[in-house]
């Protein structure tokens, strides 16, 4: 008799090939769609070498335009952080009529094409607008039109956070003597840096490579008013694709960037929680 | 004997003291003036104002104009090609986001983050950027651009390019929205099925996708809205000639420039209509349970 | 007097919570409102404290008309039943925060905690996060947190409620011990008759938003003075009008002028030294007696067997 030991096998079932075939196919898309085209773009980026791309980053209109977008973008996001959290405030702890209207349209900006949304302001904040504000080509104008795309973030990081904080740890800090305004300072604003960063976060990086909203509004002045997305595309519409695609690498880099710096700050200001 | 009533303070003056309230605090009603104002201002310069007048605008000339400028060959060819681009992107990437979701909480597939990350990509790049890497690999000296010149198929200045774009671009948003209702739901509905006797398929059908339709039907929501409103990949890849490569937006842009603002503010006017309809969706379906408030994206 | 409230009334739209409600509080001792959900004595205690305002009454605090102050102002120290801790700060740092609004000097502050914290036992624990601690451990950080400046009164409601029932008989008779070892004036509510007569010194049962009775424990439990008192407090077994403890119910063989009724026995439950024995008496009524295993065992008690109830001890309440 022989003594072999025979392993079980799992049982053959129906749909054993779907599994392979259905990531085999999501695998064929996810590569035409995103990675075949990132991976030209890192291509294309270095299509000149190191040298090349060196250049390409550092050559004076680039710098410029980088600057400008990293400040105003920044510029941005402190705006957002403030109004953002002000805004969620309201729209949790406070009573009026017509909030869940304001509450629905907190998400228009994610619906809107950023084309619309840049000739909305220009209607009301351009040379033709009712209000004598003209900001166009200025940028002020840039800073509105981020502003417009970017509300939605910080508020609807922060509004969950709200309406789950524990009303009691308000309550009793009252009875130990804090004042509204320091029950705000001490024990609610701690408790929403992490949602306020987070939200800051995806503000700043949207802004960094906003484009549609600011074809209408921006001047496009190279050295003056020009933001590095339309650097970028002057770059490819005068055919230098190389040094176009070695300034989208260094703003993707920026963007990816400031995204694990501020949430690495988010996981730092919650480790209590932990 | 019943005892007697419990121990009461003396009655006194008791009875006669009035109704209280709480202190008034002038302090506070102050502030809540303050941040109303401030938030609801804020909200009305740089979102309700502009809209409401770009609404306003638009019949300034008259309704028969505005129709006019809205049903312009041009612009019916850019609606027509809009709602094409969508008709085709949306649902490839409804599947491809509910295969991606599946994958990535059911199995313990190597490189999950990456993979996630990966997918979150497209919200981390600007739209140029991305038109850009489209011209990379379809252009004259792209990767494929040569290839396909070969067999006569146009993809850059084309639909194709633009479906790419617009693919690539509103990729995440079904992944993300049913990836935590799949996980919430969790695995044991399927598992049991599978012990009664049903298989992959049959399981998938009838027990995972009603239980994630929600996030699916959320996700789609976001994904058109993405899909019918993008600008900046597209206006890359496909040079926008107009009745030809001109979607909505690009029509809007193109009008613009041309002065005809009729025609701009109206087409605006009806984009801005169809998100006003996705923002309302989007939050009946919130009320369905197909959110969280976790859109910050 | 430490905290004398007197005719409160609070209506939260058309509930009433609290119906003219008066106590008084002496000084150093500790007062248990008891009642079941929706008694008002959460109300209660939140209207001594100064989360909620009277709709109409008054709260006197060590003499001191309260009624206007909010609750920074009242002296009170207050824990929740779900700690209300501050989740971003350290243990060290939640029970100085009292101190520090005060804006006392820091090694003041750190002396004094130190010494609170030695005080509830958590040494050790001074630099952890709440989410680092137990249900238990966290409970007695509110405390150290609402002792820390040094309260007129002490507040508690439900600080148990959370925990798990080893947990909370644990804390219970530690609370007792740190009561008299500090003597802080303290309320404390509960729904938990038990954990009310273990720990107080005084009993004010509460129910549909109006104080039933006040009295210690004891007193409670001889002589309440109305159904819901009696039934609250403890078991009870009724014959007729008349409620009687099960224990206070003799078992006779024969009948004789005290019986007040005869019923057959239905079950015999040993539970260690008691014997619960389930009777139902000729008109049908169901009622359980108390006894002890030897006057059990004397009368061969078993399923079946006719007995007489002879109540030692009853009490009729009038409508």
């Amino acid at each position: 008799m022989s003594t072999d030991v025979v392993t079980p096998r799992p049982p053959r079932r129906s749909g054993r090939l779907i599994a392979p075939v259905g990531i085999g196919v999501a695998v064929m898309y996810m590569s035409i769609i995103v990675l075949i085209p990132m991976a030209a773009l890192m291509g294309g980026a270095f299509d000149e070498g190191w040298a090349g791309f060196w250049d390409a980053i550092t050559s004076d209109q680039a710098i410029a335009a980088v600057l400008l977008t990293v400040k105003l973008s920044l510029v941005v996001m402190l705006i957002n952080a403030v109004m953002g959290t002000i805004i969620a405030w309201v729209l949790v702890r406070d009573r009026f009529v017509g909030r869940g209207f304001v509450n629905s349209l907190i998400d228009l900006p994610f619906a809107l094409p950023t084309i619309v949304a840049g000739l909305t302001l220009l209607a009301l904040y351009g040379p033709d607008g009712p209000v004598g504000i003209n900001v166009a080509f200025t940028e002020a104008g840039i800073v509105l039109a981020l502003l417009l795309v970017t509300m939605p973030f910080v508020v609807r990081s922060v509004q969950p956070v709200l309406l789950e904080l524990d009303r009691d740890m308000e309550q009793a800090a009252a009875s130990l003597g804090a004042g509204p305004l320091t029950i705000f300072r001490r024990i609610i604003f701690p408790n929403l840096m992490p949602a306020i960063i987070g939200g800051s976060g995806l503000a700043f990086s949207r802004a960094l490579g906003e484009f549609g909203s600011l074809v209408l509004i921006s001047g496009n002045i190279p050295f003056q008013d020009q933001m590095a997305s339309f650097y970028i595309y002057s770059l490819i519409e005068s055919g230098d694709r190389t040094a176009a695609a070695a300034v989208s690498v260094l703003l993707l880099t920026l963007s990816l960037a400031a995204l694990l710096l501020l949430s690495a700050l988010e996981r730092w200001t919650s480790r209590h929680a932990r | 004997m019943p005892a007697e009533a419990p121990a009461a303070a003396p009655r006194g003056d008791v009875t006669t003291i009035a109704p209280y309230r709480p202190p008034a605090n002038r302090g506070a009603t102050a502030a809540r003036w303050g941040l109303r104002l401030a938030a609801l201002g804020y909200v009305a310069a740089i979102l309700l104002g502009p809209l409401a007048l770009v609404f306003y605008n638009t019949f300034q000339s008259g309704f028969g104009e505005a129709w006019a400028a809205v049903t312009s060959p041009a612009a019916l060819h850019a609606l027509y090609l809009t709602i094409l681009i969508a008709l085709i992107a949306v649902p490839l990437n409804a599947v491809f986001g509910v295969a991606a979701a599946l994958v990535l909480v059911r199995r313990r597939v190597p490189g999950r983050s990456l993979i996630s990350a990966l997918i979150d990509l497209p919200l981390a790049l600007s739209p140029v950027v991305v038109g850009l890497s489209i011209v990379l690999v379809w252009g004259q000296d792209g990767w494929f651009g040569p290839a396909t010149e070969a067999t006569g198929v146009q993809v850059l200045f084309a639909l194709p390019a633009m479906v790419l774009a617009t693919i690539f671009v509103s990729l995440p948003f079904v992944v993300r929205e049913v990836v935590p209702v799949l996980r919430e739901v969790g695995s044991d509905q399927e598992e049991a099925a599978s012990t009664l006797g049903a298989g992959a398929v049959q399981t998938f059908w009838r027990i995972t996708l009603p239980a994630i339709r929600w996030g699916i039907i959320y996700g789609v929501v976001l994904t058109t809205a993405r899909a019918l409103g993008e600008y900046g990949a597209v206006r890359v890849v496909s040079g926008g000639i107009a009745e030809k490569t001109e979607t909505m937006t690009l029509h809007v842009e193109e009008r613009f420039q041309a002065f005809d603002y009729v025609a701009a503010y109206g087409s605006s006017m009806v984009l801005a209509i169809l998100a006003l309809v996705v923002v309302l969706a989007m939050n009946l379906l919130n009320r369905k349970g197909g959110g969280d408030g976790d859109h910050g994206h | 007097m430490a905290i004398t409230v007197t005719n409160v009334n609070k209506r939260f739209g058309d509930f009433v919570a609290l119906d003219d409600v008066s106590i008084e509080v002496p000084g150093g001792s500790l007062t248990a409102l008891l009642g079941p959900s929706g008694s008002g004595k959460s109300t209660l205690l939140r209207v001594i404290a100064g989360l909620e305002f009277p709709d109409t009454g008054r709260v006197e605090i060590s003499g001191e008309d309260a009624t206007a102050f909010p609750p920074q102002k009242r002296g009170v120290g207050f824990v929740f039943q779900h700690y209300a801790a501050f989740k971003h700060l350290t243990v060290r740092d939640n029970v100085g925060f009292g101190l520090s609004i005060r804006k006392r000097p820091k090694a003041e502050i750190r002396e004094k905690v130190d010494e609170l914290i030695h005080l509830v036992q958590l040494d050790g624990m001074a630099d952890r996060y709440p989410s680092q601690l137990s249900g238990g451990q966290r409970q007695r950080m509110a405390l150290a947190r609402a002792l820390a400046v040094e309260p007129k009164v002490l507040l508690l409601d439900e600080p148990f409620g959370a925990l798990d029932a080893r947990v909370r008989k644990d804390l219970r008779s530690w609370l007792r011990r740190l009561h008299e070892e500090v003597h802080q004036t303290t309320v404390l509510v509960t729904h938990d008759q038990e954990e009310a007569m273990e720990v107080a010194d005084t009993i004010a049962v509460m129910d549909q938003g109006r104080i039933q009775q006040v009295g210690s424990p004891r007193d409670l439990y001889e002589e309440p003075v109305n159904e819901f008192v009696m039934t609250f407090i403890g078991p009870i077994a009724r014959l007729g009008d008349s409620y009687v403890r099960p224990h206070d119910i003799e078992l006779a063989a024969e009948d004789s002028d005290g019986a007040a009724a005869r019923a057959q026995v239905e079950r015999v439950l040993h539970l260690g030294f008691e014997v619960r024995v389930e009777l139902r008496t000729d008109d049908g009524a169901e009622l359980s007696a108390q006894t002890t295993r030897d006057a059990a065992d004397q009368m061969g008690l078993k399923p079946g067997d006719t007995v007489f109830l002879v109540p030692r001890k009853s009490r009729v309440f009038s409508e």
